[in-house]
């Protein structure tokens, strides 16, 4: 992504290109409309197993993903769906995996928990909690050895900050100075136990500067902190600077799961969240207030989104279920 | 060309000889080269039993010493091996698994069928695997079966040197993920050896011995005890026993264990791990489903008992199979009539 240039900024109090804010909100936008529509879909019983909703912390995976290419990796959670999407990875491809359609990204094997598109650098959501920490390190590691530039990055909850593989890496990627940023996508709740219980310091600022690594916490709301704090970091990585810490504070506007109850969550709260913690209505209230961004194109990128998960909803049923040979197909590559 | 090579030697020419052929491959383990960041020599260890020795000195920084951090390297090699390398990752003692398990079982193993055929996962995971080094419970495990049970994962166990540098070889260029089990108690076993490279196919088994009378199958070291058994039968009993060595166990050649057992109508499966669930059990069930009227006798095993591996040497000798065991097994498949 080229940094833009001081003409293009000029007169303008937002710190980014037209085209880069059209580009964020679609990206923002789609992410949003296909966990909505999840939630709704899942409701109905069409769709197998369980899902976990990334609405309400889009900001982070855009706001990081847009500094990306191909050949920068990412490893995911079970919360991934906004990964991949801000990854690049097909949303109508995605939808049938998730119905476990023939179609689907993983041709129906992996589901929501694991799609994944290596072609796009996306190594996979993972229904492991800081298993993507220990991958990202290889990745960051095969980036080393080809001098191609690539940087690799891992996304975990608050939750996942506790376990042993993060930490481990953490260190690994510290000694090795590999191109790896370790993004903490804090949300507050590990399933339902909060953060403040399950988690001894108060910021993971803190517990970065204990492996020597620099970090920063942004407010995970904000598209344009998280975008300039994950520009920032990537930069550095990508030029030999070493790993990072990147905590993003945001909400999960759903439960863990579709089908918690959330009644660990305070009265209220999700109403809350949803009207003063929304990312996608903070960034377009700033980009239209601020006359870059008009609210008939922010309507026109609502249209042409909401079209895109119509239709990938459309040819996820209408999609042929995976062959009964498939069951035994892909286990190695020969045998 | 051929000379006496020691199992471990042949192990230090497979990886010099790929990473000659492949940039792409590299090693990382805990103390691989040894002496990282200390003050003496660089290349002070190579592996805590010296197998990787010298391999520094060739290749340089594309060995990498790695913190006490099995779930963080291994993951690493995993995850540089979805990324287009070739890794060769140490475990040192299979018995480690158990702090990093995750990333062999559900990341490396699953990636190819959960993301659709569209991964591929070249890591090899070398550790040493047997008993018989007085280094008690956590240092000592057969733990084969642990790996064989998950699909995905190739396991490999050689005999002799011979086959170590051929099936390092192989499991280097595999694309799938490999556990290369190394017998501790081998290191030091000397066969000939070509230098040159060669590979030698998974799902292979070796017949090292052939025999009309009994067939023993096995893998590992107890392969020389089972020859030792077979050399005493035939010695003191007139019994010629058909000895196979698996090579690897997964995949299994069933195809040679079954043939011999239609020839030979017995069966006695030598495993060092428990006697549960184990590889005796896996091909004495296979062959009494697939091959029961060539039978003549119930198929026997001997495996270590269900025990951890104890420290005194008076107790770990008979925690290994013996000879002893293996003959009197065979024995008991036997008719009178033969025996006497």
């Amino acid at each position: 992504m080229p940094e833009p240039t001081p003409s293009a900024l000029s007169n303008n109090p937002i710190p980014l290109p037209k085209d880069q804010l059209l580009e964020a909100y679609r990206t923002m936008r789609t992410i949003r409309d296909f966990e909505e529509r999840l939630h709704v879909e899942f409701a109905k019983g069409d769709i197998p197993g369980f899902v976990h909703l990334y609405a309400g912390e889009e900001a982070c995976a855009t706001g990081v993903m847009m500094h990306l290419t191909d050949i920068d990796r990412i490893a995911s959670t079970h919360r991934g769906h906004g990964h991949c999407i801000a990854k690049g990875v097909d949303v109508g491809e995605m939808m049938a995996e998730i119905y476990g359609k023939e179609t689907g990204s993983c041709r129906g094997k992996g589901g929501s928990m694991h799609i994944a598109d290596l072609s796009k650098g996306m190594m996979g959501a993972n229904g492991i909690l800081g298993a993507g920490a220990p991958l990202i390190c290889g990745a960051g590691l095969a980036a080393k050895f080809r001098g191609d530039g690539g940087v690799g990055i891992t996304f975990f909850g608050d939750g996942a900050a506790n376990q042993g593989t993060v930490l481990e890496s953490m260190n690994l990627a510290a000694i090795w100075n590999l191109p790896v940023i370790f993004v903490i996508e804090n949300n507050g709740y590990a399933e339902a136990t909060s953060v403040t219980y399950a988690t001894a310091v108060d910021s993971y600022v803190d517990r970065a500067t204990g492996f020597g690594l620099p970090a920063v916490s942004v407010d995970g709301t904000d598209f344009f902190a998280v975008h300039k704090a994950a520009g920032d970091l990537i930069a550095k990585a990508r030029g030999g600077g070493g790993p990072a810490v990147l905590e993003c504070k945001m909400s999960r506007f759903f439960g863990h799961f579709e089908g918690d109850s959330q009644t660990y969550k305070a009265k209220g709260e999700n109403e809350f969240n949803r009207a003063n913690r929304d990312c996608l209505k903070i960034f377009a209230d700033r980009v239209t207030a601020a006359g870059v961004v008009s609210e008939a194109e922010i309507a026109l990128l609502d249209r042409e989104v909401a079209s895109l998960i119509d239709d990938a909803v459309t040819s996820a049923k209408a999609a042929p279920l995976p062959a009964a040979r498939d069951l035994l197909s892909d286990v190695y590559v020969s045998y | 060309m051929a000379r006496k090579l020691s199992f471990k030697m042949a192990i230090n020419e497979a990886l010099d000889l790929e990473m000659r052929r492949d940039p792409s491959v590299i090693l990382l383990g805990e103390d691989i080269v040894g002496g990282s960041g200390a003050p003496g020599e660089k290349d002070a260890w190579g592996g805590v039993l010296g197998v990787t020795k010298g391999l520094y000195a060739k290749h340089g920084n594309r060995l990498l010493d790695t913190p006490l951090s099995e779930s963080a390297y291994i993951g690493a090699a995993v995850g540089a091996a979805a990324c287009g390398m070739r890794p060769v990752a140490e475990l040192m003692f299979l018995d480690f698994m158990g702090v990093c398990f995750d990333q062999i079982l559900n990341q490396a193993a699953k990636f190819r069928y959960m993301f659709g055929g569209k991964a591929t996962t070249p890591v090899v995971i070398r550790a040493m695997v047997g008993a018989g080094f007085r280094a008690a419970a956590q240092h000592s495990q057969m733990l084969t079966p642990m790996f064989t049970h998950v699909p995905g994962l190739k396991v490999v166990c050689p005999s002799n040197a011979y086959d170590a540098k051929g099936l390092l070889i192989q499991s280097i260029r595999d694309d799938d993920p490999v556990i290369f089990c190394e017998h501790k108690n081998l290191y030091g076993h000397e066969v000939d050896v070509p230098t040159e490279a060669y590979a030698i196919p998974f799902g292979e088994a070796n017949v090292v011995r052939d025999g009309k009378d009994v067939t023993i199958v096995s893998y590992g070291l107890t392969v020389h005890r089972a020859m030792d058994a077979a050399a005493a039968l035939s010695r003191q009993h007139g019994i010629e026993a058909e000895v196979i060595d698996l090579r690897t166990l997964s995949p299994i050649d069933w195809d040679t264990v079954i043939e011999s057992v239609e020839n030979t109508g017995r069966l006695v499966v030598v495993d060092e791990a428990h006697p549960r669930c184990s590889i005796a059990t896996d091909v004495a069930a296979y062959v009494a489903q697939q091959a029961f009227g060539a039978l003549k006798a119930a198929p026997q095993m001997v495996t270590a008992p269900h025990t951890p591996v104890p420290f005194s040497p008076t107790l770990e000798d008979l925690y290994i199979p013996t000879a002893e065991a293996i003959a009197g097994a065979v024995l008991r498949t036997v008719p009178h009539a033969l025996a006497a």
